[in-house]
């Protein structure tokens, strides 16, 4: 059987997915055994001429992780996309603009403003900021340019698949080897398949649950949670309702709060909204006839930083996305 | 601002406000007619997402109306929209939106006079606000975002 050829792209990202590839072990040997990797710019010298040099259909699995942000991952993608037979979006930032997405919460024009004036180590009386093009002697040097928003994958070009997660877990990415055979022996999976479990992630999560009250929020390095009990119920934001799962719960078994990392279920649309509702079902319940609408903004003032907390890591596919224009 | 008619999208339970307005409308209370209304069984049924949806969709204001607390028909679904609508309010100035525009009421389905009381200050507010920035941007969202995943035991 003829080997696949894969490719591995990337935007905006911190490479933690590339490391995740690497860190399959010595069943990366599998994985060399069912694929020859053609492109990786982050484990060897390519440039994106190499990834142009391939002809339209060349590639059979494109794999792209990171955000969308500037003209060169928009670039990127379409080139993967119409060089690929399939498409993957490879980690939480791909798939829903991850972390970096979180740039939606200040407009581009506010970004150049912090970095090249307001800091306070910054000296630019005549606010000069980088332009895409500039001309040095002979030379016409160019810089990729920034866009507006940091955008999903998904929202720039077509996707077949997807594999959730910052970056995915283990469990998750040994599976990306059984899927390789399937697409290798011709039996693709459905497009729109999402490799991750289809219920939340407490329906996987061992922790006990039993008492659906909690009477205020506690902050991560505010306590220690007692093992083995719901850290919700701890008081702990833990975004495991409204989270889908199949990574396996490792944060949680470490005693810390799931972050969302592997995105809304499928049902859902906006997971910050719906994070909201599970947390306002169960915050100060047994108490609620006597709390008065300040006590309830006061417990609510508990959680710091709500955008950051509900949409770390879907705020570009969330309803919404973006902070549009200043009055 | 000149000329601005807001639009406002309202949720009324179906026990309290939303027969308040009814009210309202039978006593012949004038109030303008800005608020567009949709009924709900209960305040506390609104998920955050639909008025998430209408604010994207260019909605000026988001109007939400329930029981007054301890008059809930079922029993306790106004105190879970008042935290839920606080929380909500809470990260809205995060995205660039007034928290404002976002507007919970207790109203009685006796109190047709506060019905018309309330929405007109709110309408009144909202065109203080002016309109919602969303308004008029290409608010449709690519792609439902419904997707499947595998059955984790097959592969």
């Amino acid at each position: 059987m003829n080997k696949l050829k894969v490719a591995i792209a990337l935007g905006s990202t911190c490479s933690g997915c590339d490391v995740a590839i690497l860190d399959l072990n010595e069943k990366i040997l599998n994985l060399v055994e069912v694929a020859d990797i053609v492109y990786w710019p982050t484990a060897m010298d390519f440039k994106i001429k190499d990834l142009e040099a391939f002809k339209s259909g060349d590639i059979d699995v494109g794999i792209y992780h990171g955000t969308v942000r500037t003209s060169t991952h928009e670039h990127t993608a379409h080139l993967l996309r119409e060089r690929s037979k399939a498409v993957l979006s490879f980690g939480a930032c791909a798939y829903f603009g991850g972390i970096p997405g979180l740039c939606n919460l200040s407009t581009k024009n506010e970004v150049f403003r912090t970095v090249y004036q307001d800091t306070a180590s910054t000296v630019n009386p005549d606010f000069v900021t980088p332009q895409t093009e500039v001309k040095v002697g002979k030379f016409d040097l160019t810089l990729p340019e920034l866009k507006d928003e940091g955008k999903a994958l998904r929202d720039v070009i077509d996707v077949d698949y997807y594999l959730p997660g910052c970056p995915p877990t283990v469990m998750l990415r040994e599976k990306l080897i059984p899927i390789l055979k399937l697409v290798q022996g011709g039996e693709l999976p459905p497009k729109g398949t999402v490799i991750a479990s289809d219920k939340t992630l407490c329906d996987e999560c061992e922790m006990k649950k039993e008492n659906k009250s909690i009477s205020k929020i506690v902050r991560t390095h505010e306590m220690i949670p007692t093992p083995g009990i719901c850290l919700l119920e701890q008081g702990l934001i833990c975004m495991g309702p409204a989270t889908r799962g199949g990574c396996g719960t490792p944060c949680i078994k470490a005693l810390v709060p799931c972050r969302g990392c592997m995105g809304p279920t499928a049902e859902v649309k906006d997971q910050g909204a719906k994070m909201i509702s599970a947390i306002a079902s169960i915050l100060g319940v047994s108490e609620e006839k006597d709390l008065s609408a300040e006590d309830v903004a006061k417990l609510i003032d508990g959680i710091k930083d709500p955008v950051g907390t509900f949409y770390r890591f879907t705020l570009p596919v969330a309803l919404i996305n973006k902070k549009v224009g200043v009055k | 601002m000149e000329g601005f008619e807001p639009v406002i999208v309202g949720f009324c339970c179906n026990w309290c406000s939303y027969a308040g307005a009814d009210l309202a409308g039978i006593s012949r209370i004038q109030y303008p007619p800005n608020l567009r209304m949709i009924r709900v069984m209960c305040s506390g049924a609104v998920d955050p997402a639909l008025i998430m949806e209408a604010l994207r969709r260019g909605a000026d204001g988001v109007f939400i109306g329930g029981c007054h607390p301890g008059d809930c028909h079922y029993m306790a679904g106004n105190y879970k929209t008042l935290r839920k609508i606080t929380l909500l309010k809470g990260l809205l100035p995060q995205l660039g939106i007034e928290p404002q525009r976002v507007r919970l009421e207790w109203v009685s389905a006796a109190e047709g006079q506060r019905f018309a009381q309330v929405v007109t200050d709110f309408i009144g507010e909202i065109k203080k606000l002016g309109p919602n920035p969303w308004k008029g941007k290409n608010n449709e969202q690519a792609e439902s975002g419904h997707r499947s995943g595998i059955d984790m035991l097959r592969v």
